[in-house]
């Protein structure tokens, strides 16, 4: 009867467990067989998903695909994280921040995943970040822009991997300085939430900093997907600013181009758009010409001319037929800063795999090269990144396609704030301690 | 008087927008006494089809004014599909039940909508460039308005003057208000009291796709597009009086100007003036502006 399947089967298990236990007991070596589970959260459906979501997971995705395959470019050519291949599990964004807390328990406490990279949401964000530090679980906030995470909080095992919102409104009060602009007046036109009154209170104090005899003459909050901009573009062209700035994005901002192009706003005032890059791959040559345009960092066609950032350009491009936006960029500097952390702390530990407080205390104060550039952890006690930025101006290149033109870079300690000092206080100060070259 | 003109203009502009959505949404419930969540779902499958089928008319060769007339197609597709379905289909079943029942069954085939659109279409955006240039610009003042924009004032004026001649110099509109006013009675004289509510339910279709087909080459068309609109309706025929015709048209007016004076004066009052508004309606006439007084039925 020693046979019979049932004993063959007990007798493969006993093998197999025999055979786990001498693996972790001999040497805790961390291999092509071991798993790195990731939770990756992102704006799936909803208003947020075409612009950010969907674009940021096609990023991860493939991102992840070519790290398990080792054909990323140096210094991140070895396999997976460390060795561990990644295994990532994509969850919608949308729904609001409770939700969103609880999916983050489901990650961490059911599917015990590693890791968490995700949130595009400032207010998920600032729900999930008390809560990783409650479940000792590492997060890596990668996109939302609300400076208050780490300005007002203080946490243990959340970092964000990208500059806050602060960044991207010095970083345009600057190039327009740098390309000398002259400025008597500005009007903003940004969406009636956190994001759309944070960015314009940034741009107006910058502005108050570079710009001190400009005046604001016209403020404009429309709801958020308000979608018909008509009595707005009329009263903006009736003020006649010398600058309109608008941190709208997604279909707010498309359609905000759409409505105002033919009434010739482009032509009477500056248009500026602090993070409009990523409806270039939807407009297309509908684009408007003579726009400055930010991306949240040196992204796109603002990217700089790197192996790395050639390389990740081209891979996207060439599995998705479009430009890579902000989106991408910015989840791929979360997951290489991910990985490059996870291997400080392995090569710390002998090249084991690390446990969870091994990663949290290799990826505080740390510093990777990203597609986007260099990417310091040096804000919020370590936890919150800075980064170089880029502006541009858009235009058509011979072949009547937009490109963006007469870049600015703008070195990361230029345009954010330095360690311990909150971004407003500092931009009211007059930026004390900026460094431009 | 530049200010004065400017808003008025703009106001009108989206009145106009309003008005043909608010319109189908009184007409539904004037007749079925149902106040249709759904509308607004309807609104963005006829933005949908539009941006389907519009750029048929460049891609068989034809002239850009077809556009329009595939515009049109597309909504009057969108309500013979939906209209039958969501009526005949599932509405009827539920006549003479609690109004809240019927409020709450059209909730959730907006919620059914919502992800059916994204099963067609996908949540990337859809846009319709070539309509909004037939029509050039026109200067007022010192600004430029795109002349596609002040046709729609006039769309709104058709549609408007349609249903009310429709209503009031056609047998089958004396017909309709007969069973506005007692469909008991108007069965009993013969009236297809199924008939009447179908038509109404389809015309009220239709005018929710033929504004989301017209509004198709202002905005990008992605999910999310139905529940604004459907907010700022509901706020119209509130306004105006449930189940009016001129309600909804001075509410649409209304809203459309105190919001246009709003941005121009007020810019921080955009967002609640419209619900100011008609809180302060709802206080003086508690039943709109253009609704009689009715007795409650006990």
């Amino acid at each position: 009867m020693s046979g019979t399947p049932l004993k063959q089967a007990l007798k493969g298990l006993m093998a197999g467990a025999a055979l786990a236990a001498f693996g972790v007991g001999a040497a805790g070596q961390a291999s092509a067989e071991e798993t790195f589970k990731i939770g990756v959260v992102t704006f799936l459906s909803g208003q947020a998903a075409e612009s950010f979501g969907v674009p940021a997971w096609d990023g991860g995705r493939l991102l992840i695909e070519k790290l398990n395959a080792g054909e990323v470019p140096a210094p991140y050519d070895t396999v997976g994280f460390g060795g561990m291949k990644i295994e990532a599990i994509p969850i919608d964004e949308a729904g609001g921040a409770t939700k969103q807390v609880q999916e983050f328990r489901n990650l961490v406490q059911r599917e015990q995943v590693d890791a968490v990279v995700g949130y595009v949401s400032s207010g998920d964000c600032l729900a999930v970040a008390p809560v990783a530090d409650e479940l000792k679980a590492l997060t890596i906030l990668y996109d939302c822009g609300t400076p208050r995470i780490f300005e007002d909080g203080q946490y243990e095992y959340a970092f964000r991997t990208a500059a806050h919102a602060t960044m991207d409104n010095v970083s345009i009060a600057r190039y327009l300085q740098a390309r000398g602009v002259e400025i008597d007046s500005i009007a903003g036109l940004n969406q009636d939430y956190a994001w759309g009154h944070d960015s314009w209170r940034d741009f107006t104090a910058s502005m108050g900093q570079l710009y001190p005899d400009a005046d604001v003459v016209a403020e404009l909050f429309p709801a958020f997907g308000a979608g018909q901009y008509g009595t707005e573009i009329s009263a903006l062209m009736r003020e006649r600013a010398d600058v309109v700035h608008s941190s709208n994005w997604g279909g707010d901002l498309q359609s905000f181009i759409l409505q105002s192009m033919p009434r010739g706003l482009f032509q009477r005032s500056q248009v500026v758009f602090s993070a409009g890059d990523h409806v270039i791959p939807a407009l297309g040559n509908n684009f408007p010409e003579g726009v400055i345009l930010g991306a949240r960092g040196a992204y796109g066609l603002m990217s700089p001319d790197t192996p790395l950032n050639n390389w990740w350009f081209e891979t996207y491009q060439e599995r998705y037929g479009v430009i890579p936006v902000q989106a991408p960029y910015r989840m791929a500097q979360a997951l290489l800063g991910l990985k490059s952390a996870i291997e400080k702390a392995m090569a710390a530990n002998g090249g084991a795999r690390p446990t969870t407080d091994e990663i949290r205390m290799a990826m505080k104060g740390h510093e990777w090269e990203a597609p986007g550039g260099l990417i310091q952890m040096k804000l919020g006690n370590g936890h919150q990144a800075i980064q170089p930025t880029a502006i541009g101006t858009t235009a058509k290149d011979s072949d009547g396609n937009i490109t963006v033109v007469d870049i600015e870079r703008f070195a990361a300690e230029c345009v954010n704030p330095p360690a311990g000092q909150n971004s407003v206080d500092w931009i009211n100060a007059g930026f004390p301690g900026a460094q431009c070259e | 008087m530049y200010d004065v003109l400017t808003i008025l203009v703009d106001g009108v502009v989206y009145a106009s927008w309003l008005f043909i959505v608010a319109l189908g949404l009184t007409l539904i419930f004037g007749v079925l006494r149902i106040l249709n969540i759904a509308h607004g779902s309807m609104y963005a499958i006829g933005a949908y089809a539009a941006v389907t089928l519009a750029p048929l008319a460049p891609a068989l060769g034809l002239p850009p004014v077809f556009s329009l007339l595939a515009m049109l197609i597309a909504a009057l597709a969108v309500a013979i599909v939906l209209a039958p379905l969501m009526e005949r289909g599932l509405l009827r079943l539920f006549y003479g039940r609690d109004e809240v029942l019927i409020l709450l069954i059209t909730y959730a085939v907006f919620l059914i909508l919502e992800d059916v659109s994204k099963l067609i279409w996908g949540v990337n955006p859809y846009y319709l460039f070539e309509p909004r240039n037939l029509f050039g610009t026109v200067e007022i003042g010192d600004l430029f308005y795109v002349g596609y924009d002040l046709m729609l004032i006039a769309l709104a004026a058709v549609c408007g003057l349609a249903v009310w001649l429709g209503l009031n110099k056609t047998k089958v509109g004396k017909i309709v208000l007969a069973v506005i006013h007692n469909p008991d009675v108007s069965a009993c004289m013969g009236v297809n009291i199924a008939r009447i509510y179908l038509l109404a339910f389809f015309v009220g279709v239709f005018l929710a796709a033929l504004a989301g087909a017209f509004t198709a080459p202002l905005i990008s068309v992605q999910p999310g597009i139905s529940v604004s609109v459907i907010i700022l309706s509901f706020a119209v025929v509130i306004i105006g009086g449930l189940g009016s015709i001129p309600g909804a048209a001075i509410g649409a007016v209304v809203v459309g100007i105190v919001r246009a004076a709003a941005v121009y004066e007020l810019p921080e009052a955009e967002i609640f003036i419209v619900y100011l508004v008609m809180a302060i309606v709802l206080v003086f006439r508690p039943e709109g502006l253009f609704q009689r007084t009715q007795a409650r039925k006990i």
